[in-house]
Order: structure tokens, then sequence, then C-alpha cells
């Protein structure tokens, strides 16, 4: 993008004057190189959120932002319902709850090198991934119901991990204000046979070695040393959301002309937080919150059950657990008064700063886990939040690298197996059924994930802590 | 950008993929609005697989509505996925009727056969981003949007 479309505040801060329309102004989070590099679309998504009615303090977007649906992939925005604030099913996107939750294993590299191979079979035999894979567990109506009522608390009720893993969730692992049965029987069937499923596309199973810390304090607390083996789960509401976000984007912009709501651009779907709409789309959402939850909690159980397979006695402790598309009801002090807000952060990660009340004690001190995940073959982080990103974005990070090509450009630069090969011989192991999806997905085709965090630190809006190395992926 | 073979002449029905940062986008071209529609289905199962793979063997009836045109390609795009995903099948042939807006449709294709297929993605939804069906100046029907992958 062209910097002149900026007022720059400082290094990592571009502002986007009110304009033509624009209720209150743009603020991308960035480097001078990553602005350079964003599509211009997203100046104009920033801008045209920043429309919308009832929008509160700035229409924001991360340093990892690029060319999303209506909002920006990166997109942060916080609307009050009084002042006649929406909810837009764009801005929570269709993989409702896609999140990342990161587990460490008591194991060192030098452990689990000897069973690698092994633990990649175990691993990708286990974790039911991409196109057509459908998961152990089948729920009737009454269960769907529950669990979409209960999140990662349900599952975890099934035997799906242990009660301790809760607090270490957000909204410790059960969203309140669920409505189950308004969700459709359509999103509902989309979902019979795939819980416990990772999905494709950029979801992914990793076990990562922690290979260089940044904050030894919040390390220790997170339970990090350098050298140590994690692993990481990347995935979301699996169909269910994906039809919710389907169903509700079109709700939506059919009525919102009803609803007085100008839109300038049809992906923008919104309803005001008041309407019937709006109440019914958060409960419906919120479900979906839940499912995505609960489906991690099973993974997270598959995994735990791979890894006693083959490393008997490994011990997994889940560090925490982010959800990257959400609309949640937060407070939040503006202007020196708290407000009841709803704060859509699509692609963007939740990044609650020391002592704030919704994050377990253990994270008093440090601020909450902040994960963000990277390709396969270059590095995933761990940042710990901030105070100050309250007053900055709503308490927002970035969540991922982006990406820097096309499907389609990657999968004409790489062939699958030379990338799976090519990561062999760096000691990862890609395990995945799709060749031309690992092609899709080769590590050349993502941003520099170090750049992003680097603007996330030097803008205020989270620290870094750890920085973790890829040794086994199983792709979806 | 992928297309099919483009040694045919234009009014030819025919589809092509475009880029999109993290997604990918699907086209289809033909004489009228029904017949592109059958060309971005065709696009749209390019995404997942090569669709010559895919053997049209069962038919299914798909119904949809839409108050405009792009809002039926939405809806009909959508149903495809949704039919995809809990029949766990692909489709290859298409035969769409428009009739104001009311879309019925035959589709043939077969279970997902993860060895023959190699699927390579999941497609979580037809989106509104670059949604738009018109009339080229050549007199065909282009109908579009980037699917969320």
């Amino acid at each position: 993008m062209d910097t002149g479309l900026f007022t720059r505040l400082s290094d990592n801060e571009w502002h986007i004057e009110p304009h033509d329309g624009m209720r209150v102004p743009g603020i991308i989070y960035a480097s001078e190189a990553l602005i350079r590099d964003m599509d211009h679309k997203v100046y104009e998504q920033v801008v045209n959120v920043s429309t919308l009615p009832g929008i509160v303090s700035a229409s924001y977007a991360m340093p990892d932002a690029h060319w999303g649906y209506g909002f920006p992939i990166g997109g942060v925005a916080a609307f009050d319902a009084d002042a006649g604030g929406v909810v837009s099913a764009g801005g929570v996107g269709f993989d409702i709850s896609c999140g990342v939750r990161t587990l460490t294993t008591g194991l060192r590299r030098e452990q689990v090198e000897a069973f690698k191979q092994r633990l990649a079979d175990a691993l990708f035999a286990s974790i039911p991934a991409g196109v057509g894979s459908t998961g152990q567990l089948r729920l009737d109506g009454r269960q769907m119901d529950s669990m979409l009522a209960g999140g990662a608390a349900w599952a975890v009720k099934q035997g799906y991990g242990r009660p301790e893993d809760l607090e270490r969730i957000e909204e410790q692992g059960c969203m309140a204000g669920a409505q189950p049965e308004a969700v459709s029987e359509h999103a509902k069937k989309r979902q019979r046979d795939e819980m416990g499923t990772l999905g494709s596309g950029n979801h992914y199973l990793e076990v990562q070695e922690v290979v260089e810390l940044f904050d030894a304090g919040a390390a220790a607390a997170f339970g990090l040393r350098s050298g140590d083996v994690v692993v990481t789960i990347h995935c979301g509401s699996r169909g269910l959301g994906h039809q919710i976000g389907t169903e509700y984007l079109k709700h939506m912009a059919i009525a919102a002309q009803r609803y007085g709501i100008k839109l300038p651009d049809r992906e923008l779907a919104c309803a005001p937080l008041q309407s019937p709409l709006g109440q019914e789309y958060l409960g419906v959402m919120r479900a979906g919150i839940n499912c995505a939850l609960a489906n991690r909690q099973i993974l997270t159980q598959l995994t735990r059950d791979a890894f006693e397979r083959v490393i008997p006695g490994a011990d997994l402790e889940l560090i925490y657990d982010v959800s990257h598309n959400t609309c949640k009801q937060e407070t939040h002090t503006v202007d020196g008064r708290p407000q009841q807000l709803f704060v859509h952060r699509k692609g963007a990660t939740r990044a609650f700063g020391p002592g704030h009340p919704e994050l377990p004690a253990v994270f008093n001190e440090t601020g909450q886990p902040v994960l963000i995940g990277g390709s396969m073959g270059t590095a995933s982080w761990i940042l710990a939040g901030l105070a100050e990103s309250e007053a900055r974005s709503f308490s927002s990070a970035c969540h991922g690298a982006g990406r820097a090509m096309s499907r389609h450009q990657a999968a004409k630069q790489w062939r699958g197996r030379q990338v799976v090969d090519e990561l062999a011989t760096r000691g990862i192991l890609i395990r995945s059924q799709s060749s031309r999806g690992v092609a899709e997905e080769a590590p050349g085709a993502y941003k520099d994930v170090s750049a992003v965090v680097d603007a996330a630190e030097h803008a205020g809006l989270a620290r870094k802590v750890a920085r973790l190395a890829p040794m086994v992926c199983i792709k979806g | 950008m992928v297309t099919q073979p483009a040694d045919r002449p234009v009014a030819t029905p025919r589809w092509e993929h475009f880029p999109h940062g993290a997604d990918v986008g699907v086209r289809g071209i033909g004489a009228d609005v029904a017949s592109a529609f059958e060309q971005t289905a065709i696009a749209m199962t390019a995404v997942i697989t090569e669709p010559q793979r895919v053997l049209p063997q069962k038919p299914l009836t798909i119904v949809c509505e839409g108050p405009d045109a792009e809002l039926l390609l939405y809806d009909w795009l959508n149903t495809l996925v949704y039919e995809m995903a809990t029949r766990h099948m692909l489709f290859s042939q298409f035969h769409v009727e428009i009739d104001g807006e009311r879309l019925r449709a035959s589709a043939w294709g077969e279970k997902i056969d993860i060895p023959r297929h190699q699927p390579r993605v999941e497609i979580k939804g037809a989106t509104f981003t670059e949604l738009d069906v018109s009339q080229c100046a050549d007199g065909t029907w282009r109908a579009q949007c980037i699917l969320d992958v």
C-alpha cells in the first residue's frame, strides 16, 4: 500500500483520518515494510468497517492484516449496542472461533527425537485430517445441543481431557449465552460426523521445539523452557461454523436494508445488536464458539492418547486456548469510563494484560498467552498480553503470518513431495493425505511471521515470550 | 490463472480460477446465466480435485432461491458445498435451470475416494467477495465469487 494514505503516528502505527462517512479513524499497526506489502484492499476494508453504526474508538487492523470478507483478516472493531451498534457475520468469519491451543509435553527435544517417526505416524493415524475425514463421535440431536451449550466443558464430561484443562481456555471452556435451539438443522447435520476433526487448508497439528525465550518470567509461568517439546493445534468449528457463517451472511445482507443500514459493500452484512436477528446471530455464533472449543478439546485427548502409545508417561498439559474469529461482549475503558462492547476479532487474538479478571490466577503477573501460528517450515510464537493494548486495540494482537502468495501460485511453484522432502532434510516431518494441499501450504507461500510478531511487540500489542520451531506437522 | 483448454470458441461455456490473497476465486462463463452457473460449479470442484477424476455416477436434485442473481449464485454454490460435506460426495456435471428467483438443478457425482481424487482442500463456503453475475461485452454471461477454503 501507499504509505501516503496514512498519518504515521509512530514506527508501527498508521492512522486513516475520518473521511466520506467514516465514523471513527482507521488504525493499522504494522512496520513500514509490512504496510508496503499489504494489499490495498486492507485500506478499503478498514475504511468500510469504520462506517458501520455504533463503532467505538477506531477500526483497527493488526500487523498480519490481509484482504478478507468485508472485514479485513486481522481486523478488530468494537460496537456499542446502545449506540445502534451492529454484529456482523462477516466480521466473525466463516470459521467461527477458529483458534490455537498449545500444550506442554514435559519432554525434551532429545527425548522425542528418537521417537519422531513413530510419533508422526501415530498422530497421523489418530487425528482425522483433510477433506472427507470423519471423527469417531456421532452425536444425536440432544447430545449435539448439549455440546453446543457446553463447549470444552461438555467434552471433558464425555471423557475428553481433564477438568483442569478448562481454566486454560478462554471463557473457561464454555461460552455463555449460546442458543443451540436456534442453530439450523443444516448446520447440525454438517457437523454430524465432523466432531474431533482437524479440517484442511491452513489447519494443522504440530509438535514443536521451544527454540528461543525472550521473557524468562512469562516463559516459566507458561511452563516453557528452551529445548522443551510442545504441541500446537490450529482448527475451528468445522462444518457447523461454516454453515452458520454462510446462512447469517445471507440473512444479514437481506435484512440490512430493513434495518436502515447502508452498507458500503454487501460483504459487511450486519444487524443491530439489539435487533431480533442480531440477538439470534449472537446466540448461534456462541454455539459455534462452543463447537470449536469442544472440537479442540477432543483433538487434545486424541493427541494425548497418541503420545501415550509412543512415549508412555508423557504428560500433556494445556498452556492456553485462544480463538481468533469471534465477537465477544467485553468491558473496556473508553474515555475513562468502563463500557460493555461487542468486540469483533476477525483473524486477531485477544491479548488481555496482567491482572485482567477473565484470566486464571497463573497468568496474573504475565498477561494471557497469545498463540501465533506460523507456517510448517518456519516458526510459531507465544506472546503475552499487555495492559496497554486495551487502549491500543481493545486488547488484541495478531494471529499468524498471513499468506504472501495465492494457493494457485504456490501450487505452481512447488510440488508437495518436494516440500515434504526439503523439510525432512531439516528434520521436520510432514504427514498429509494431500500432496497438492502441502504444496499450497508451502512455507514460502507465507509471509515472515517474525516480522509480524516484531511489529506487534513494537506497537505495544503484546510482548514476545517464546519462539517455537516445527518438528512434526500433521496437515489438514 | 487456471483455465480449461482454451482452444475453443469464446461462446463455448468455460470456467477459470482467479487469485485471492488467502483463498481462491471461481468464475464460470456461458451463453446464459444458467450455463455460467454450471461452469462456476465445475470451477468449484476444480478447487478440490481435477473434475475429470469425478465420475458422474449419481444424480442429485438441488433447489434454491435468491432475490437477485448474485444471491442466487451464492445459494447455489453454498448448497453444493453443503451437499458435498454432508454426503461426502464430489460433483462433476451440472444442469441448471433458472426461473426468476428459483433455481432447479441436477448435479452428478460420486462419493469421495481419497486415493483417487486426492482432494486438496475443503471449501468452507462461497462468499460475497467479488460476487458478481453480469453480461460481458460479447453477450456471454459471467458468474463469479471468492471461495473461503
